[in-house]
């Protein structure tokens, strides 16, 4: 079935096909709407969950937790700040291994106050143990949310899982999703299966203390569920593949890459915008291609490599700012690809900060720069000239 | 109280002999702590699922594997207790499992100061669980640092003496009773049977429901193991902390004082009162008076509630 929806709608839909059975939230803008509308649907009775309207993100990740630590399959979403003040219960969720799949509308952080799209809240999760899908479309979103749970429900996993779609870009514009009838996701996604939920037929502590002789191990262990992510990814989405015809390409799919003299490394909408930028480069004669990064944790290190081996040069596009040394997304591709034997250069580009457009001709200039002999390894892209702040 | 006389003559104890808290916890010797949770499982049975945030108990239970429960216990976050049950009343339900009682088991600092949101939401929005504030009066689980529900005037680490603490003690029961829930009541660890009839009681009824049960601690209050049920007894018969329930908004003093004791009966046997003067000792007398009267005219006030 066709349906018109806007990316937030796409992420509600799917958490009903995925038969969640605890909802727990907290309003902040631009998630509302996933919200309200699964609001609507559980009012209506077509979507039968318990459904928590909790004080706080702190508590909607909190509720979720508690819920899966009994065994129901639960669903939250947020944005921005209310990412941030989840950050303590981030890492709760994944050192209790429990298989939350959570909405992300890519909001940048205040100050100064904003509303609008760029990566910095989710991107400054990185190290709290959860898998991060980054959409590009709405059907993206809708299909991701199906397959994040089946990832993040394997027994070899058994973390929780983001699913980001950028603000207002993804979460506020209708785009034709196909929908899966719900007898073909069930087909693919089965109840939650946790054998260790916590039970009074079999009582146990999660989340004891544990001293220096064992605390490493627990979280090694956590560290090979997600290592075990980055293979069930790619089994799950070639699986989503044969049942539903469709799929968005693993944990890095590429344009154009095979013979590329620069590739560009991009997350997110601006794949889109890339991805037409690089065809009519190419048409013109210039070798470029576009890797988007779906997956940006597990780190997808063997899919960075293997494509960095065919290309002399990268761009990588960081919509999303560290204070470090240039973005998240530049460091850790360079990081990947570091040899003994050189490598590919790789250059950073910040760009797309607080909802600024990433315009076709924003990647056109990568391109050009990227492919001179004397990009600068860090850049802030498209930055104005201010000469004077007012006041 | 009811209670049928034993053959040799004494009263026979009402409070079921079932153990769900095991011996071999990691609790200080005379933690008033590992009362409230022996006595509250005794009242609550093994259907008890049981959420905990940092606090002693989060140590007590002991290092993984172990644990000092027979009944299911889930670490949560420090101020997000309120949200746990909440969360846990949902999975279950959710699974339909719906003859298990949710219990969230949180020290003072947790409920009064960090978690009081999670609590006051969970409150507001009737999640059908238990909540026990165990008190001990200041963050003993870090080594006593001043809490809302420290005293006033008391010692802490943080309220050394010359600069004991100035502000009153929090009213958790006015905050809770202000959400108009289905239950509520006091208990001291030194009274287990009004404790466990309490448990009992609230177990039956459906919605919001909570505790706060003082628990002195030994080495935070700075007096000898042994005297902690004595203390528990002291705080309640001299007014200081008084046993009552508030059951749909009717107050009812569960243990009723003719003559109550004087407070300094109680603050002498606490190092963390030592340096009180006379004045101060007065000052403390004429308050628990205040709020005993207080307590009497609620009651009063409130005896034509059904």
């Amino acid at each position: 079935m066709q349906a018109m929806l806007t990316g937030n709608h796409a992420q509600s839909l799917a958490a009903k096909l995925a038969r969640v059975q605890v909802v727990s939230a907290y309003p902040i803008t631009p998630q509302t709407t996933i919200v309200e509308r699964i609001a609507e649907m559980v009012a209506s009775g077509e979507f039968p969950a318990e459904f928590l309207e909790v004080e706080s993100e702190h508590s909607a990740l909190q509720a979720c937790i508690s819920a899966a630590a009994v065994g129901a399959r639960t669903y939250t979403a947020t944005s921005s700040q209310g990412l941030l003040l989840m950050h303590e219960l981030l890492h709760w969720a994944s050192g209790l291994r429990v298989p939350i799949v959570m909405g992300v509308v890519n909001r940048a952080v205040a100050p100064p106050w904003t509303i609008y799209a760029d990566h910095t809240d989710t991107v400054a999760q990185r190290d709290t143990g959860w898998i991060q899908y980054y959409c590009e479309s709405n059907q993206e979103v809708l299909d991701t949310v199906l397959q994040a749970y089946r990832v993040a429900e394997d027994f070899r996993v058994m973390l929780p899982a983001m699913v980001t779609e950028d603000a207002f870009f993804l979460s506020h514009t209708f785009e034709p999703v196909d929908v899966p009838p719900p007898e073909a996701v069930d087909a693919f996604l089965p109840p939650l299966e946790m054998p260790y939920a916590l039970s009074v037929e079999r009582p146990a502590r999660f989340g004891s203390f544990m001293p220096p002789d064992q605390y490493m191990e627990d979280r090694r262990n956590v560290s090979d569920g997600m290592e075990a992510a980055a293979r069930v990814i790619a089994d799950v989405e070639r699986e989503f593949a044969e049942r539903f015809g469709r799929d968005h390409g693993g944990v890095l799919p590429l344009f154009g890459c095979d013979d590329a003299d620069a590739v560009l490394v991009v997350s997110g909408t601006a794949a889109s915008t890339a991805r037409a930028v690089a065809r009519e480069m190419r048409d013109e004669g210039l070798r470029v291609g576009v890797a988007k990064l779906r997956v940006f944790r597990p780190w997808p290190v063997a899919a960075i490599r293997a494509m960095a081996a065919k290309t002399p040069r990268i761009a990588v596009l960081d919509r999303s700012y560290t204070f470090g040394f240039g973005g998240a997304l530049f460091q850790e591709v360079r990081n990947a690809i570091q040899s003994p034997r050189g490598g590919a250069l790789v250059r950073g580009y910040i760009a797309g900060l607080g909802g600024r457009d990433i315009m076709p001709a924003t990647i056109q200039g990568i391109f050009e720069d990227i492919l001179a002999k004397d990009a600068p390894e860090v850049s802030w892209v498209g930055l104005r000239e201010v000469t004077e702040w007012p006041g | 109280m009811g209670r049928p006389p034993g053959g040799d003559g004494m009263a026979r104890l009402t409070i079921p002999a079932e153990e769900l808290m095991t011996p071999g916890h990691l609790g200080c010797p005379g933690c008033g702590a590992t009362l409230a949770m022996r006595y509250l499982l005794k009242g609550l049975g093994p259907r008890t699922m049981l959420t905990v945030p940092a606090c002693c108990w989060a140590v007590m239970s002991g290092p993984f594997p172990q644990t000092a429960v027979r009944v299911p216990f889930l670490d949560c976050a420090f101020e997000a207790t309120g949200a746990s049950i909440a969360g846990l009343r949902a999975g279950l339900d959710a699974k339909g499992v719906k003859d298990v009682t949710v219990v969230g088991f949180a020290g003072d600092g947790g409920t009064i100061d960090i978690g009081l949101q999670s609590l006051s939401a969970s409150l507001e929005r009737g999640v059908d669980a238990i909540y026990v504030m165990y008190d001990n009066e200041a963050y003993m689980n870090t080594g006593v640092q001043r809490s809302g529900a420290t005293p006033w005037g008391a010692w802490t680490t943080t309220t050394p003496v010359g600069r004991t603490k100035p502000q009153e003690k929090k009213d958790i029961m006015a905050i809770v009773a202000a959400h108009n829930v289905p239950y509520a009541a006091t208990a001291s660890i030194a009274f287990p049977e009004d404790f466990v009839k309490k448990v009992e009681k609230a177990r039956a009824i459906r919605g919001p429901r909570f505790f706060h049960v003082l628990a002195p601690c030994p080495p935070g209050w700075k007096y000898p193991p042994e005297e902690t049920v004595r203390l528990g007894r002291l705080v309640v018969d001299t007014g200081i902390f008084p046993l009552y329930e508030i059951e749909n908004g009717r107050y009812r003093v569960t243990r009723k004082l003719g003559t109550r004791k004087p407070v300094s009966e109680y603050l002498a046997k606490q190092g963390r009162f030592g340096h009180l003067s006379e004045y101060e000792v007065a000052e403390i007398q004429r308050r628990v008076d205040a709020r005993w009267t207080k307590l009497l005219t609620l009651e009063k006030a409130t005896e034509a509630i059904e």
